[in-house]
């Protein structure tokens, strides 16, 4: 009943919401549109010249088997690192919560890779991995491993996606911590006085407990793996050998800034946005039913 | 009286803007380039002494990331209208430049406009010629220039009792002692895997690469690098792969390393590897000129250059460009030359600067600084070995090296690869011909 009350002026709101409004419709409807329309033209890399093509550069887009090959790609990689990232995240979580002395210092120091830049991570694992560079590439090369990922696809698929899931296990931590936290003690306890064990009690309790977290966190990984692993493919493998670590988003970066091809590559990042808004949109719908808050 | 005060004021105005005018009419000229290091300092020294030769003008550099990320910033600029006026583009970036009409202004055009002296013929024709038009039109102007070598550490090569190698099959049987005789990892090996196993390879035994001069006649440029010989070079180097006698060490330069650290005791990458390896390398080195197949005729003809070359931005004013022009004409000055080839490591571009350091004695100490010249000036160029111009050629290179990645893996034949990197490459230069302005 009170409700109309709180604003005297029709007006009030209006101008209390439109910074908010104008930044989103600046920064992120406008070069969405932007990008929509680039993708229906041809243009040449100074904008001296450019045509409308309707649909050419999606069409063009869909008869290259290279790029199904790379949204094929796209999910692996994303699924792995969510995957792997996400489990070891949430064991060195599990072992952190425990009460133990000096808690706090390791609990720092496993916080921090996430500070490190992506294209940081790259050097950083380059500086380890890379077969001619590398110091733990030494090792492997010298156990008579043929560790060579500039020519071995898979082991670059596995050095990308090492490389980013190690970024991404602090973030994870992090919320996993706290997570862990938030659940009250008493509830393990009354577990425990009914007999379970502690592998029984994690994923009776503790798991169930942290399904809100988890899924936050597969969503937030996910979208991390499409678009901020760019950094890490970029020093790393520059998408090679072959095509083996070209990702969509990294597709889009060198289709348009290298090749200066910026028609396909708008056309790229319009089908990677509403990629990503159908996955955000099934999550919520499907996965988010089996989360209790 | 306060009129009279507004009066005195304005009087006083104008007198401060009087004295002030001089000051302003020098006229800035922005100059982007990718330098660091060593080469930077050049880059600062010629600006600060061409600023302190005159007073007109006034040069200003500035650093703008890695090549790729210079020549986007310049594409960027120059989208949103501010563009600066001189930009360092390497050599791949030249077809994009070239196909940008109305975007730069030729430097032949701007040389004229100005009443420069100006006159191609002082400059090296195996340089000019990758920037010129296939009239002799200079395009843009020549700045950092180097050329494929092979290094070699002679240290190792004693060590396994090897000759320095002249041809190709030399080389593949130096590499296999080599590798017997303490280098299981790496008989020889070399980076950007298709400047020099496929652009350099095709020019040095006078094969095309593409057609229409290699692209230097026309955007209608079909690529034609799947011939016998360069299906014959990948499928020894595939061959040799799998022992490590050859070993691939990437597309750009990171491979590099292997040489200074002693892994690699040959190795085919830039004449520009020289700062690097002078800094690090702990035994005798040398560079020679890249091995040839004896069965082929006229081989060795001549090498191509790797490098950059400064593009001259379209839409500034006279003034500007007379600025721009006299800064050219600074840059080509013999001793300039000189200077800039000892400091950098790059080639001098005027044959007056070649024979200046030549009589110097200076490549009796450096003698691997002359190889990439003597490879250059080798014999005169031909249509296949003038230079190459093919669009998107960043992006071309990348899929190139995709192809003779997955020969090397064993994934394909080399001719499959090739054929592949010829089919692939076509589509992106026919897309290419639809974007450039007529």
């Amino acid at each position: 009943m009170q409700k109309q009350a709180i604003f005297q002026s029709k007006l009030l709101p209006y101008v209390l919401v439109a910074p908010q409004l104008a930044v989103v419709l600046i920064f992120f409807y406008w070069p969405a549109l932007q990008a929509v329309i680039q993708s229906f033209l041809l243009q040449d890399a100074f904008g001296l010249s450019s045509n409308f093509v309707w649909f050419d550069n999606y069409i063009e887009l869909f008869k290259d088997p290279a790029y199904f090959a790379s949204i094929i790609r796209t999910f692996f990689f994303s699924f792995a690192i969510a995957v792997s990232s996400l489990s070891f995240a949430l064991l060195l979580a599990v072992m952190a919560d425990k009460p133990l002395r000096g808690s706090t210092l390791y609990r720092t120091l496993l916080i921090w890779p996430y500070a490190v830049a992506p294209p940081v991570v790259g050097v950083l694992w380059i500086f380890m991995l890379h077969p001619s560079l590398g110091v733990l590439a030494r090792y492997l090369r010298g156990a008579g491993i043929d560790w060579n990922p500039l020519l071995n696809g898979d082991q670059a698929a596995a050095l990308i996606i090492l490389a980013a899931a190690w970024k991404q296990i602090s973030y994870n931590f992090l919320f996993f911590l706290a997570g862990l936290q938030a659940i009250p003690k008493s509830v393990f306890e009354a577990a425990a006085i009914d007999g379970a064990r502690p592998m029984r009690r994690f994923w009776t309790v503790t798991f169930p407990l942290l399904s809100p977290t988890i899924f936050f966190l597969l969503v937030v990984n996910i979208v991390y793996a499409f678009f901020d692993t760019f950094g890490i493919i970029d020093t790393m493998t520059r998408g090679g050998p072959g095509t083996s670590t070209v990702t969509l988003v990294y597709k889009v970066y060198s289709d348009g800034l290298l090749g200066g091809n910026l028609g396909s590559s708008a056309a790229q990042s319009v089908i990677l946005m509403v990629m990503v808004i159908v996955l955000t949109g099934i999550q919520f719908r499907f996965v988010e039913r089996k989360v209790t808050y | 009286m306060a009129l009279r005060h507004f009066g005195a004021a304005a009087a006083f105005a104008v007198t401060v803007g009087m004295t002030a005018s001089p000051a302003l009419a020098v006229t800035e000229i922005q100059w982007w380039h990718a330098m660091t290091g060593a080469n930077n300092d050049v880059i600062v020294k010629l600006a600060n002494d061409f600023n302190a030769s005159q007073s007109d003008f006034k040069v200003i550099p500035t650093y703008k990331g890695n090549y790729a990320d210079t020549m986007n910033a310049g594409i960027a600029a120059f989208r949103a209208g501010n563009a600066p006026h001189i930009m360092q583009v390497f050599e791949v970036g030249t077809a994009t430049m070239m196909a940008a009409t109305g975007a730069v202004k030729p430097v032949y055009k701007l040389m004229a406009d100005a009443g420069e002296k100006f006159d191609p013929k002082n400059y090296l024709s195996a340089i000019t010629g990758y920037y010129s038009t296939s009239k002799g039109e200079m395009l843009s102007f020549p700045f950092n220039s180097s050329s494929t070598v092979m290094w070699v550490n002679l240290d190792e090569l004693k060590k396994a009792n090897v000759e320095i190698p002249k041809t190709w099959p030399e080389t593949f049987e130096a590499a296999k002692k080599l590798h017997d005789n303490g280098h299981p990892t790496c008989g020889f090996s070399g980076s950007w895997i298709t400047w020099v196993n496929l652009e350099q390879l095709s020019a040095w035994h006078n094969v095309p690469l593409a057609s229409k001069a290699n692209g230097l006649d026309g955007f209608d440029t079909v690529l034609e690098f799947n011939g016998p010989l360069q299906v014959k070079h990948l499928e020894k180097l595939v061959e040799l792969q799998k022992d490590k006698t050859y070993d691939y060490a990437g597309r750009t330069n990171t491979g590099e390393g292997r040489f200074t650290s002693g892994e690699c005791a040959i190795y085919l990458t830039s004449s520009a590897f020289f700062g690097n390896v002078k800094a690090q390398a702990k035994f005798a080195f040398n560079a020679v000129p890249m091995p040839y197949y004896p069965d082929v005729k006229g081989a060795p003809q001549n090498s191509i250059i790797g490098g950059a070359s400064l593009w001259v931005m379209g839409g500034k004013s006279a003034d500007e460009y007379k600025g721009v022009a006299k800064f050219l004409t600074f840059l080509s000055d013999t001793d300039r030359q000189v200077y800039i080839h000892k400091a950098s490591g790059y080639l001098p571009i005027t044959k007056a600067a070649y024979e200046k350091a030549k009589a110097e004695g200076f490549y009796k100490d450096q003698p691997y600084l002359e190889t990439p010249l003597l490879e250059l000036t080798n014999k005169e160029p031909t249509e296949n070995s003038r230079g190459l111009r093919l669009g998107n050629m960043v992006q071309l290179r990348d899929v190139w090296s995709e192809e003779i990645e997955q020969a090397l893996a064993g994934k394909k034949t080399a001719k499959q690869a090739l054929d592949a990197a010829v089919e692939r490459g076509n589509a992106m230069l026919r897309q290419f011909e639809k974007t450039a302005v007529k």
